[in-house]
Order: structure tokens, then C-alpha cells, then sequence
């Protein structure tokens, strides 16, 4: 068949089943766009390129599948750069194609000229120049098998105007590789690791991120279970494990509640199961988990020996070694440890607020967490509020927390929320934000609108950028500077401007009515939760420090 | 400090070099040398890295050997390696010149 570079793009989607693509077109796109135009593909226009970026991670972190952004060359390329960094970050596997102008004008500083291919070479898992038409199904295939395969990640596909075009004679297209790792573990492995259970004594698990790219919860339950080992998790790895189960432990690290990080300290085996030992969750790295051994399972062989020397590893899926795992350990309760850890989250609890006014952060996040549908997928921005909803919203399953982890992108939460709702649609998106964090991608209201989305946007307003603030106030004596906003836009006006509903709980008679109300009522809504300027998120292990130096909490 | 050579095999296409060099400004490991060409067909192209044999020099391999485009990684700390020869003469050459 005769193809043009554009319509092999638009094809390749078609036959990855991408439904959804989020972007913003231009000169050098149209071509692309105009085989849009003829294909069954839903093109959502974002209001920036960040947001089309992060509208993809949306997608993308949901539901686990490859999601796809597109942008124009130029500053359309690099607009993009945050939300691919970001991906690469936090391994979610996205494929953006951008345009760039025709390969005869390579190089000549035309207009909306820019190094696309270089200036993406750092912050994606690979990346494509296209130079000749006929590479590009191959490239596309590869794309694909590349952003998915192993640990997964952002791919870039740079396509020149003119290969866009250009139309030639195919006549197969590229078969869709697997994107299986194979094993490569054996029997004596996994023997060796359940020895290293079966002898300790105060074994934990900790999980990650990879936890939930495997799709291995109920693996993981199973395990923790059958031997009675406590979990603990990482922000990445929230929802692997319901907070209900007594075998949770929270979230370790700068904000992990003090018995959390008291118990990996106690621990004789870690078992780091897709983890990469982020200083936010280890603290000082030397003094992690001293006293234990450690086990690391990780689908990236270069995570294993970064940063922590472990005792033993596995290169592989983590569920896959769970599987073989579950067999081979033997039903124990370990009485002992766990009576342990019941005392010492007596001893070390994380501390409620001693009001329950709303205006209280974590009363918020708290309540709405109760009155949320279970099914409620939370994404977050970055700053005080992401860590008060990671410390106390009970996430119940995978993929019910999208957050900016490894990257911390301010901008995140309402693009996200966007994706997370168009791929998953009759679920409510709840999209926590602060004032600071809001401003940076407000303009995707639009697009909420546009598509007429179950988000409902919670703005925690503390006139501060409060993570800033905090360290400031503790770390640097209480000089508090260029974090303070000095003037309030009203967040709820400004909804209603766009066209959503928009509520200010300090005008409510009733702020617990009108946050169920907002929270049940379809389509979009933004509120405004004014809260404690001076509320700081606690515990907080100072940067640098062990996770055992906690302040406050 | 010990030195030691990291032998590539890598697609031959322009951009592969920035990978390979990027990986090692990204994760700040200092390259002391570098000698590249094509092989046979022209597809793929051999390098040979000369760098510093620190402990970090496994993380580096593994690194380089998760880019697409590399195929093959292998090292030796053999200074019987062709690749000193040459740059020993390279060096020697520029030495020529500046006298």
C-alpha cells in the first residue's frame, strides 16, 4: 500500500489500539493532523504542551499502557521536556512525537528550529531522529517495544515536515515485538532467598514503584501474608498494599510516620522489591537499614548496587520471583516481630490533628478519603499537600495514586487527573493541588471543560509555596523569603470563569455538604480549601540526615 | 589510578555518539579517551572508551549496556590492548608536531 509518513504514524496508533492522544498541533504537525483528521482516533487538545505531556502520564500511570502526546517542533518540543523527564523519572512508558522541520533545513537554525533529539537525549529511555521514511514503521514498532519493555519509560520520535509527506510504497509493516524480560534466575536463587526469610528475624518488605508497573499486588499479599512479613512502601509504591492490612506499614522516608522508619531500623532483612533506594525514601543512604541484610529484586540491573550494596539480587519482573517465591516460603507468624511492631506504632503512631476543623490539612485530606467512591483515582501536585494525601488517604489499589515522584513537578496534578479520567471513564478523578502548584498548569481547566471530565480539583490554600516555607522556618531560621504570595486570586471565581463549578469552603455554611456535594455532583468542579498557613508536614527528616532524625510528629 | 578500556559495539547512525557521551556527563564519570569506526558493513561501528577503573565502573557498564543503540559491551584492563598502542602513538604524533 502507498503511505505517507504521517499516515504511517496515525496507522501505527491504530494497530497499537491508542485510542486517546493529547496535543497541541503546528506547523510542523499538520501533516500528522491532517491523518488525524481521517482516522477514528480521539485527538484531546491541551492548552499547553506540558499539559498534553502530563494528560498522557495521565493515561499512562492509570491504567499502565503506553500513552501517546504529541507536540509541534520548536517550543512545542520543548515544552514537552518536563512531562518526559518526568516519566523517565518515575519509568511510565509514553511515546511523544514531535514535529521538526524538513531535513533539508536541519541544522540551519529555520524557524522553530530546535535540537529536539539532543535536547531529549538525557531525559528519555531512548530517542529517534527520523532521516529516512522508509525507517519510520520500524521506529514506531520500536517505539513502542522500547517505552514498555523492562522497566518502562519515554520514548521521543523526532519526524521531519517533509518525512511527514513524503509518500512511499509499504509492504509489511513491522510485527509487534514481545516485551517479555526473560528470566534469568534459578532454583538456587530463590533458594538462597528463602533461607535469608526463613532465618531472620525481623525480616520487611518494601515496595516500590515496580510493585505496581509488575501488577503484582495480590502476589505481594499473598507473600506477606503466608510468612507474616510487614510492608512498608515508598511514595511510588502507595496502593500495592491496602492500608487496612495489619501487615501495612505506610510510607518510609522524609515524611514516613516515626514507627515506620523505627521499624526498618530494627529490621535483619530488607526485601526490596522494585525499589531504587531514592534519598527522600532512605534518608541517608549509609545508614539505611543498617543492620539488615538486603535482598533487592528489580527489573533494572543498573539499580542493583547504586546506591546501597545489598546482599543478594535478582534482575527480573518482581512478580514473576514473587510467584516462585510463594511456593517455596513456609507459614510462620512471627509473633514476636509483629507484637514488636504493634508496640512501637503505640509507641510512635502518626499523629492525628487534635481539631477537626477542616481548615487542618490532613482533617481534609482525611475526610475526603471517607467519602470517596473506593474506585476514586487521586493525582496529586507537588509540595505540603502531596505529602499530607500520601501520609493518610487511604489508597486501596494500584494506580488509584498518580504523583510526581522521582522529578517533583509542580504543574502535575490537573493535566494528570485529565488523562486518568479520559481513560478511565465513569470514575471520579479527585486532583489534590496547592495554590502554588495550581498556577502552574491552570490553563488545562479548558480542557477539562472541553471534555466535560469527573475531576474535581482540591485546592489546598495556604498563600505559600509551604514546602519552601517549612524548610525555611527549620533549616534556615525562620527567614522566610520568596515564598510567600502577597496576593490571592480567587480560585473559585476564576473555575466559574472556565466553566466549572467552582466553591470556596470558607464561604460554605456547611464545607462538609458542599465537599460531598462537589465530590458526587457530575462533571467538574475546582474547590478551594483554605487551610493553615503555618501547618507543617510532619515527621521530616531533615535532607541528609538518617531516616531515624525525625522532627516533629 | 588504574585505567581500563570499555569495548563497544554500537549501530552506526550520527546521534549514537551523543548517547554514549551524554551517559557519561549525566552520570559524571570522566572519559579520558575515545577511538571509533565502522565495521565490516558499515551498520555498526566499533568504540573503544578509555576511562578511569574506579568502583563505579560496573554501574557505568551496566548503564551503557541499557541504551539502545549499544549491542555489545565488553572491558579489559589489559595494557596489551591494541587501543593503547594507538593512542600512545597518537600522543607521540602531537608531541612530533608541537617540538
Amino acid at each position: 500500500m502507498r503511505c505517507s509518513g504521517a499516515e504511517m504514524i496515525v496507522k501505527t496508533l491504530e494497530k497499537r489500539r491508542i485510542e486517546t492522544v493529547s496535543g497541541i498541533p503546528g506547523g510542523a504537525t499538520l501533516p500528522i493532523y491532517d491523518a488525524l483528521y481521517k482516522s477514528s482516533i480521539r485527538h484531546v487538545l491541551a492548552r499547553h504542551e506540558q499539559g498534553a505531556g502530563f494528560i498522557a502520564q495521565g493515561m499512562a500511570r492509570s491504567t499502565g499502557k503506553t500513552a501517546v502526546c504529541l507536540a509541534t517542533s520548536g517550543p512545542g518540543a520543548t515544552n514537552l521536556i518536563t512531562p518526559i523527564a518526568d516519566a523517565k523519572s518515575d519509568s511510565v512508558p509514553l511515546v511523544a512525537i514531535t514535529g521538526q522541520v524538513p531535513v533539508s533545513m536541519i541544522g540551519l537554525d529555520a524557524f522553530q528550529e530546535v535540537d529536539t533529539y539532543g535536547l531529549t537525549l538525557p531525559v528519555t529511555k531512548h530517542n529517534f531522529l527520523v532521516r529516512n521514511v522508509n525507517n519510520l514503521p520500524d521506529v514506531l514498532s520500536e517505539a513502542f517495544q522500547i517505552a514498555e519493555s523492562g522497566r518502562p519509560g519515554p520514548v521521543v520520535i523526532d519526524v521531519p515536515k517533509d518525512i511527514q509527506t513524503e509518500v512511499v510504497e509499504i509492504e509489511r509493516w513491522p510485527e509487534s515485538q514481545s516485551t517479555d524480560v526473560p528470566t534469568s534466575w534459578n532454583k538456587r536463587e530463590i533458594d538462597q532467598i528463602v533461607g535469608m526469610i526463613h532465618k531472620a528475624k525481623r525480616p520487611v518488605i518494601c515496595i516500590g514503584g515496580g510493585v505496581i508497573a509488575s501488577g503484582c499486588a495480590e502476589a505481594l499479599k499473598k507473600m506477606a501474608e503466608k510468612n507474616s512479613i510487614p510492608v512498608a512502601s515508598t511514595l511510588m509504591g502507595l496502593g500495592g498494599v491496602p492500608p487496612e492490612s495489619p501487615l501495612f506499614l505506610g510510607m518510609i522516608g522524609m515524611h514516613g510516620a516515626r514507627y515506620t522508619n523505627y521499624v526498618l531500623e530494627e529490621a535483619d532483612l530488607l526485601l526490596a522489591f522494585g525499589v531504587r533506594f531514592d534519598d527522600r525514601a532512605t534518608g541517608r543512604s549509609m545508614d539505611f537499614c543498617r543492620r539488615a541484610d538486603i535482598i533487592h529484586i528489580d527489573i533494572d540491573r543498573s539499580e542493583i548496587d547504586k546506591i546501597k550494596r545489598v546482599t543478594l539480587s535478582v534482575v527480573g519482573d518482581v512478580g514473576e520471583v514473587l510467584r516462585d517465591l510463594i511456593s517455596e516460603i513456609k507459614v510462620d507468624r512471627r509473633s514476636n516481630w509483629n507484637s514488636r511492631i504493634t508496640r512501637l506504632k503505640a509507641q510512635y503512631p502518626f499523629i492525628m490533628p487534635k481539631t477537626d476543623s477542616l481548615q487542618h490539612p490532613i482533617n481534609l485530606v482525611h475526610h475526603v478519603g471517607k467519602i470517596a467512591e473506593f474506585d476514586t483515582i487521586v493525582t496529586t501536585d507537588v509540595g505540603q499537600h502531596q505529602m499530607w494525601v500520601a501520609q493518610v488517604y487511604p489508597f486501596r489499589s494500584p494506580r488509584t495514586f498518580l504523583t510526581s515522584g522521582g522529578l517533583g513537578t509542580m504543574g502535575f496534578g490537573v493535566p494528570a487527573a485529565i488523562g486518568a479520567a479520559l481513560a478511565n471513564s465513569g470514575r471520579r478523578v479527585v486532583c489534590f493541588s496547592g495554590d502554588g502548584s495550581f498556577l502552574m498548569n491552570i490553563q488545562e481547566l479548558a480542557t477539562i471543560v472541553e471534555q466535560d471530565l469527573d475531576v474535581t480539583v482540591i485546592i489546598m490554600k495556604n498563600d505559600h509555596l509551604g514546602l519552601v516555607r517549612q524548610q525555611q522556618e527549620l533549616f534556615y531560621n525562620n527567614r522566610i523569603y520568596a515564598a510567600e504570595f502577597h496576593s490571592a486570586p480567587d480560585f473559585a471565581t476564576i473555575a466559574q470563569g472556565f466553566g466549572l463549578s467552582g466553591y470556596d469552603l470558607s464561604k460554605s455554611r456547611d464545607p462538609l455538604k458542599t465537599l460531598a456535594l462537589a465530590l458526587s455532583k457530575p462533571g467538574p468542579s475546582v474547590i478551594v480549601a483554605p487551610i493553615d498557613a503555618a501547618a507543617n508536614v510532619y515527621p521530616m527528616v531533615p535532607p541528609g540526615s538518617a531516616n531515624r532524625v525525625m522532627i516533629g510528629g | 589510578m588504574s585505567q581500563c578500556i570499555l569495548e563497544l559495539t554500537v549501530s552506526n547512525h550520527p546521534g549514537v555518539m551523543s548517547h554514549i557521551t551524554g551517559l557519561f556527563a549525566r552520570r559524571s564519570y570522566n572519559l579520558e579517551g575515545i577511538l571509533c569506526g565502522p565495521t565490516g558493513d558499515g551498520l555498526t561501528s566499533r568504540m573503544y572508551l578509555l576511562i578511569d577503573n574506579t568502583d563505579r565502573l560496573k554501574q557505568i557498564v551496566k548503564n551503557l549496556e541499557k541504551l539502545h543503540d549499544v549491542l555489545e559491551v565488553s572491558f579489559s584492563i589489559d595494557s596489551a590492548q591494541p587501543f593503547y598502542a594507538a593512542l600512545n602513538e597518537f600522543y607521540r604524533q602531537k608531541e612530533d608536531i608541537k617540538d
